[in-house]
């Protein structure tokens, strides 16, 4: 058995241990979220979908920012005819701003609730419904627990959650595949032109099951991400791949 | 228990009537035992006397009657007892017994005097006839301690009479309420005291005396509402009752022989009811937007939940699912002994809407309205919201609620204009450093903090809309701090004679 033959069988073991953890590769190959090489950082170079991402947000203007990065992928994940549920208290997003990052706002569906306890119910019910494509989840932080009960609920039915936790008192330990933080940066405009730019974020991965964590600088301009490709992922964690 | 109407030998119309002969002071003994068997008198003053409005059965013994002074039955029994009589508390007492006999059929009204009306067409069956019904009615109410007598006849009328004046049964068979009539006086006819004494005075002492009489000569001598009276208690002319509930079409009930206190006892129930009901609605092609499940209480008080749905629907495991968030609000006592289930409103549902359910496209659709109708449910149907264009500039108007969740947007989302990702719902005042009118602030202080804008876009000038509403217009900013955050200000108003006020109304991405 040859040194290639070895790396090959490896990469497949690696496949099925994807596979047996809940990375379907079939039902995520349609999706392109444009998110450019930041691809790179997820397992197999595809956004996982079917399942929950946690999006941090310290501060109300960043979560304007996480706002706005979490719209731009639903516009890719919900397409033309798919439905998103956009659950949470003391909502703040305003529907017709969503058009601008690609999504139609009457495909979303605000669910505007009073108390926490009831925000998880909905967003679990909301989660185990297969005809949603996107949930968006507002709340305050999440827990082990409660992460786990949302990751068995997309287990069954293949939604993707995004849950956006404001200004969460600990960063607990969770099930979702993907934790990010976004903040905002200055926009860019040419030299001596007056004005405010596209929208431009620091999307900071910081952990990803099977995959890359990092920092990327990204923009918002003419209906697409735009990688501004400067720097490097600042952190790498090995992991047996053979490139 | 379960009944259908096909299985009603006699469809012809019932009724029943119920006098409460000693409603009040029966009340007044229930609350007060130790009064049972005295002589005792309710009153109300009236003109500056004191009337006897109720007399108990010791004291009505001594000849002591309602209209009487107290004063002139104080004179009869030296030891009378007098209590003062709440006013409305008959209104009141008799209407929580007619909502008490709903539990005997949906159409109860109220009799002027003391007494109920029930339209128990199609209902004895179910408690094996109507003398067991019409004993068990009043085995019932003796049970709580009224005195009542009570009549079943075809027509109000004669049933009134019977109950009152009637001898010999209290049960009038289909069509001999003419027979019945005859020996009894005239005052069964529910006339005025003038026409009574002038019938009295003819020797008029018996229907029978009269009822043979030529029309026009009855008409002629007493009025047309002696005519009118009769033909009602003869069943010649139909006679109307106002129920105290309004009969719902879609209506399903279901006594239980013992009373049910158990979870699972009421589910069971509950899709008894639930499978008779979208039975039903499926062979009318109708589906329920809005269900109602009571409970009637053994103690006479009602439970009830309520549900509705986004859309048409008469699935029974759907509705079945909607209620089962709410069983568990149901109080059930000492136990429930009738559940009705109600759909005050219900919608056309072709069968081909529903048969495509699992095949076309619209099938995502309704997976998502099932779980609405769950969320809708759980915490209230106000909390959904699907938003639509509107045709404002003011952003507070720029969207509505879209009716449905399938109504299609019929403009196009504009993307034209700068609008912040995040909108406060009150904008939030600011203090500013702006250098001269009309140009965007250098820095502004929000909730403390002091931000140095950097880059700036605007003014967007929105008027208010003077047809809606009186306001001085909007001049908005997008600025962005020298952080990266990107905001959306505005000045209300120009600067002029008073220095303008500045906000913040939203976040930009």
């Amino acid at each position: 058995m040859g040194p290639a033959n070895k790396g090959e069988i490896i990469e497949k073991l690696q496949k099925q241990i994807l596979s047996m953890q809940g990375f379907r590769e079939t039902a995520a190959q349609g999706v392109n979220t444009g998110l450019g090489a930041l691809e790179m950082a997820f397992p197999n170079s595809v956004f996982p979908t079917g399942a929950i991402h946690e999006f941090l947000s310290p501060a109300a203007e960043h979560a304007a920012a996480t706002t706005g990065f979490m719209a731009g992928l639903l516009g890719r994940l919900v397409g033309q005819t798919g439905i998103c549920l956009w659950i949470g208290a003391r909502r703040t997003v305003f529907a017709p701003a969503l058009k601008i990052f690609g999504i139609d706002p009457d495909q979303v569906i605000f669910i505007d609730l009073i108390r926490e306890k009831d925000v998880l119910w909905t967003i679990e019910e909301a989660l185990k419904c297969d005809a949603v494509s996107v949930v968006v989840g507002e709340l305050n932080g999440i827990t082990f627990t409660e992460s786990r009960r949302l990751q068995l609920a997309v287990e069954q039915s293949k939604v993707t959650g995004l849950m956006h936790c404001f200004n969460p008192l600990k960063i607990n330990h969770t099930t979702a595949v993907a934790r990010w933080k976004i903040t905002s940066l200055a926009s860019i405009m040419e030299e001596g032109m007056p004005g405010v730019g596209y929208p431009r974020w620091s999307v900071e991965l910081l952990k990803i099951r099977n995959g890359k964590p990092g920092i990327w600088e990204l923009e918002w301009s003419s209906g697409q991400f735009r990688n501004l490709d400067k720097p490097n992922p600042v952190v790498e964690i090995p992991f047996g791949r053979t490139a | 228990m379960k009944y259908h109407l096909e299985e009603q030998p006699d469809m012809g119309k019932r009724f029943i009537n119920i006098w409460f002969h000693h409603l009040m002071t029966d009340w007044f003994v229930r609350h007060n035992p130790g009064l049972q068997d005295e002589p005792f008198v309710l009153v109300a003053p009236d003109r500056g006397r004191v009337i006897i409005k109720a007399a108990s059965p010791a004291a009505g013994v001594l000849g002591i009657e309602p209209g009487m002074v107290v004063a002139d039955a104080r004179a009869i029994l030296p030891s009378l007892q007098v209590f003062n009589e709440e006013t409305s508390r008959k209104d009141k007492l008799l209407n929580e017994l007619a909502e008490w006999c709903i539990r005997y059929t949906p159409i109860v009204a109220l009799d002027t005097s003391d007494g109920l009306i029930l339209d128990i067409s199609g209902c004895a069956h179910l408690w094996g006839g109507e003398r067991q019904y019409l004993k068990e009615i009043i085995a019932k109410l003796k049970s709580f301690g009224y005195q009542v007598r009570a009549a079943i006849a075809d027509t109000i009328g004669a049933c009134w009479a019977i109950a009152r004046y009637g001898r010999l049964t209290a049960i009038i068979e289909p069509g001999m309420q003419a027979e019945a009539l005859l020996p009894l006086p005239p005052v069964a006819l529910r006339l005025d005291t003038n026409v009574l004494e002038r019938m009295h005075k003819l020797g008029f002492y018996q229907i029978r005396s009269f009822v043979s009489m030529p029309h026009n000569t009855l008409k002629r001598r007493f009025g047309p509402i002696l005519l009118e009276k009769l033909a009602q208690a003869l069943g010649e002319v139909e006679e109307t009752i106002q129920p105290i509930r309004p009969v719902q079409p879609y209506q399903e009930r279901l006594p239980s022989l013992e009373p049910i206190r158990t979870a699972a006892g009421i589910e069971i129930a509950l899709k008894d009811l639930l499978e008779t009901l979208c039975i039903r609605l499926l062979q009318e092609g109708k589906g329920l937007r809005k269900a109602i499940f009571k409970g009637c209480r053994v103690d006479g008080k009602m439970q009830q939940i309520e549900i509705g749905t986004n859309h048409p629907t008469r699935n029974v495991s759907h509705l079945f699912k909607l209620f089962e968030l709410k069983i568990n609000t149901i109080r059930p006592g000492l136990g429930l002994e009738l559940f009705l289930l109600e759909a005050p409103v219900v919608e056309i549902l072709s069968m081909e809407q529903e048969t495509l359910w699992n095949i076309t496209k619209g099938s995502a659709n309704k997976v998502v309205m099932n779980l609405l109708d769950r969320i809708g449910v759980r915490v209230g149907i106000n909390a959904i919201h699907r938003y639509l264009p509107d045709e404002h500039h003011w952003p507070e108007r720029s969207v509505r609620l879209a009716a449905s969740l399938q109504e299609k947007n019929p403009l196009i989302w504009r993307t034209d204009l700068p609008r912040p990702v995040c909108l406060l719902p009150l904008p939030e005042r600011i203090e500013v450093t702006a250098p001269i009118p009309d140009y965007p602030p250098m820095l502004f202080r929000y909730k403390g903090k002091v931000h140095k804008v950097r880059k700036a876009d605007g003014p967007e000038r929105i008027e208010q809309e003077w047809w809606l509403e009186q306001g001085l217009h909007r001049d908005y900013y997008c600025v962005e701090d020298d952080t990266g955050a990107r905001y959306w200000l505005f000045r209300l108003g120009n600067y002029g004679e008073d220095k303008p006020e500045w906000f913040v109304h939203g976040f930009f991405a």
